[in-house]
């Protein structure tokens, strides 16, 4: 069938009732209503560009100490108050979003990508392949997901791989959050591409001769994007809680770097005289987590309103 | 007949847990609350043989189990592995150790044994129960260490998950039965707050506002019941919130489906229909989250042991760590795995009681 033919027939459809939309810009107009939704990916995009120009929006250096102003609380010069070193705390915030962003989105996209790749050839060809990758993925899931970080971290905290403490710290929380994450996402992809494979139109793309990963790629993906996407609107706050777990218990960056994660631990030895100083990275991180989760959620009522109130 | 005994068998488990728990709260010891605690695990025990015998269900737990083997064989030997070819061992002090203290040290491990030899010496300790001599404790084993850190760890995430369903069902039915009022909007803002709120920030506020300011409840450890209060909370809030929602989403699905609505054509009483038909099924879902709900309470609970300073399990791993006591690292993480796995186990087997149209095979 020819592009025009079809291109056609959806003007003429849309100009009569107004509903023949592609499921994408079906799924867009429900989401532009969901003002909740509007709001948290409003914020996202800014937490986003506050952490891409950490270094240019930072009020002082993030590492920059000032002895005559230790433990300050909030003030016209220091927003948000100064820790233990003098150290503007906006400004460690600020540059702790770099940190706590950066590994919580290539995360996603990267256990994403394995998840993808391994659950589509499991359920694609199902049989014992399935049976043997499921149940070697199942070991992996048998250890509690925090566990498992801990033994990437201790693994990873004695290879001697970059100079870099921070560039270090970074890979290490990397690998351990992808060693966890992508076992979500295959699970996913495999039940969906093992009911999607079923499919009439996958038949008669195999009657028409498409070599099996064409049709992989092209007809069982575009429908299954959707609950992918979902996914990993949950897994990226997911990574952001576990980056902060993991620098909280001492195992993630070191000070004077800054992420959230650490400024919380930081926070946390001074809870008694100087609360403020847990309560904002903390508040970051809620306000941070609620975003995505309440997008997530308007993104998966967008992509089936059936599920609504879910 | 057939029902019979899951009736029993459920009364006596949960009575003794009761039981188990109004001793643990009352801080009664000795002969009568060990012997309650055997009573429900043995009650447990025989109530889980029968009804595997009574459905069928010997081969679906034979092959679970050793499937978990398995799993577990394949855990111990990667992490024994891992562990083993580690730079730097736990014994790079920041003193050059003399040579001869260094290989007498190293003898008492069996480090400078071959590898396989010493892999064989770990596996053969293991299937003893026997998780070897800790680094970092000189004297005392593993299985002693984490037999001391258990019981803190098992109450922390029991009573959990406990005030999770106490205070999440409810509140997602209410919110369900009042859908769309203000009711419904509040609990489930404060149920995706939950979701979001890290830990370290809660138990700060708590924190700051019971133990500091109004000064009414302990900050830290673990030696009565009111040092449980804030841990406790602080652990069961994201729990709560995740059932609160699921339950609201499972109600609102169950109160608009055809058997609600025969049950209402046919005259039933509203008490009726809401707890014997709606309440029941809507509950099944729940149940099924229990298996993750367990997971992310393990892993909370490793942040809420160190904040509150209790004596347990997580805190012990993420001390072990920074002390390289690898015997340790690798006992807390099988033991974590076989909770995880029994856990998941029992979610099943309980998952196909309360549910019929499930089968397991």
């Amino acid at each position: 069938m020819s592009q025009s033919a079809t291109t056609d027939q959806k003007t003429m459809l849309t100009s009569t009732s107004g509903k023949a939309e592609s499921l994408w810009a079906d799924a867009w107009k429900r989401l532009k209503k969901n003002k909740a939704s509007v709001v948290s990916g409003i914020f996202i995009l800014i937490m986003c560009f506050i952490a891409l120009f950490a270094k240019q929006i930072q009020p002082y250096p993030f590492d920059k100490q000032d002895i005559t102003q230790i433990l300050e609380g909030p003030s016209a010069t220091h927003w948000l108050g100064t820790d233990n070193l003098g150290r503007d705390l906006l400004s460690r915030l600020i540059y702790g979003a770099r940190m706590s962003m950066a590994v919580a989105i290539f995360t996603a996209f990267v256990s994403l990508f394995i998840g993808a790749v391994y659950g589509a050839i499991s359920g694609w060809f199902g049989g014992k392949v399935d049976a043997i990758m499921m149940r070697s993925m199942d070991i992996l899931y048998s250890i509690p997901a925090l566990v498992l970080m801990i033994l990437v971290m201790v693994a990873f905290g004695s290879v001697e791989l970059f100079d870099n403490p921070e560039l270090k710290a970074m890979t290490g929380i990397f690998l351990a959050l992808s060693i966890v994450g992508w076992v979500s996402v295959a699970r996913l992809v495999r039940g969906q591409v093992l009911q999607v494979k079923e499919m009439q139109y996958v038949e008669a793309a195999f009657a028409m001769g498409a070599s099996q990963f064409g049709i992989v790629w092209k007809h069982i993906f575009p429908n299954i994007l959707g609950p992918i996407i979902v996914t990993l609107t949950f897994q990226i706050p997911a990574n952001v809680l576990f980056e902060s777990f993991l620098s909280f218990i001492g195992l993630g960056l070191q000070p004077p770097f800054s992420s959230w994660g650490v400024l919380a631990n930081e926070g946390w030895r001074s809870l008694r005289n100087y609360p403020h100083l847990i309560i904002s990275p903390g508040l970051a991180i809620f306000m941070t987590m609620l975003a995505f989760n309440l997008f997530g959620d308007g993104l998966r009522d967008a992509f089936d309103p059936k599920l609504k109130n879910r | 007949m057939r029902k019979n005994y899951k009736v029993i068998t459920g009364a006596v488990i949960v009575g003794s847990i009761l039981l188990n728990i109004f001793f643990d709260l009352f801080e009664f010891e000795g002969f009568l609350p060990s012997a309650m605690l055997y009573v429900s695990l043995i009650s447990g025990a025989i109530g889980a043989t029968i009804l595997i015998v009574k459905e069928n269900l010997l081969v679906y737990v034979a092959k679970r189990g050793f499937e978990a083997f398995v799993t577990m064989f394949v855990i111990a030997t990667a992490t024994f592995l891992l562990l083993r070819f580690l730079p730097g061992g736990p014994f790079d002090t920041e003193k050059a150790l003399p040579p001869e203290i260094k290989a007498n040290v190293e003898a008492k491990y069996n480090l400078n044994a071959p590898l396989i030899e010493q892999y064989g010496l770990y596996i053969s300790g293991l299937l003893r129960g026997d998780l070897g001599q800790s680094y970092k404790y000189i004297g005392r084993s593993v299985t002693e260490i984490i037999a001391q850190a258990m019981p803190a760890t098992f109450k922390l995430g029991f009573y959990a998950l406990l005030i999770a369903f106490i205070i999440g069902v409810p509140l997602g039915v209410i919110a369900a039965y009042k859908h769309n009022t203000w009711v419904d909007n509040l609990a489930m803002a404060g149920a995706i707050s939950g979701v979001a709120l890290p830990n370290f920030l809660v138990g700060a506020i708590l924190i700051l506002i019971f133990a500091l300011y109004f000064r009414v409840l302990p900050a830290a450890l673990w030696e009565s019941p009111t040092h449980y209060i804030l841990p406790v909370l602080t652990l069961g809030l994201r729990p709560i919130s995740i059932i609160a929602r699921l339950t609201r989403s499972s109600v609102l699905d169950v109160i608009r489906s055809d058997y609600i609505r025969t049950a209402w054509a046919k005259g039933l009483g509203e008490k009726v229909v809401l707890f014997k038909h709606v309440l029941r099924n809507s509950l099944i879902p729940v149940l099924s989250i229990s298996g993750p709900l367990i997971a992310n309470v393990m892993s909370g609970s490793f942040v809420i042991e160190v904040i509150f300073a209790v004596p347990g399990m997580g805190r012990h791993l993420v001390q072990s760590v920074n002390n390289r006591d690898y015997p340790l690292i690798l006992g807390l993480t099988l033991l974590y795995s076989v909770v995880l796995i029994f856990a998941n186990l029992i979610v099943d087997l309980l998952y196909s009681i309360v549910d019929p149209r499930i089968k397991l095979a």
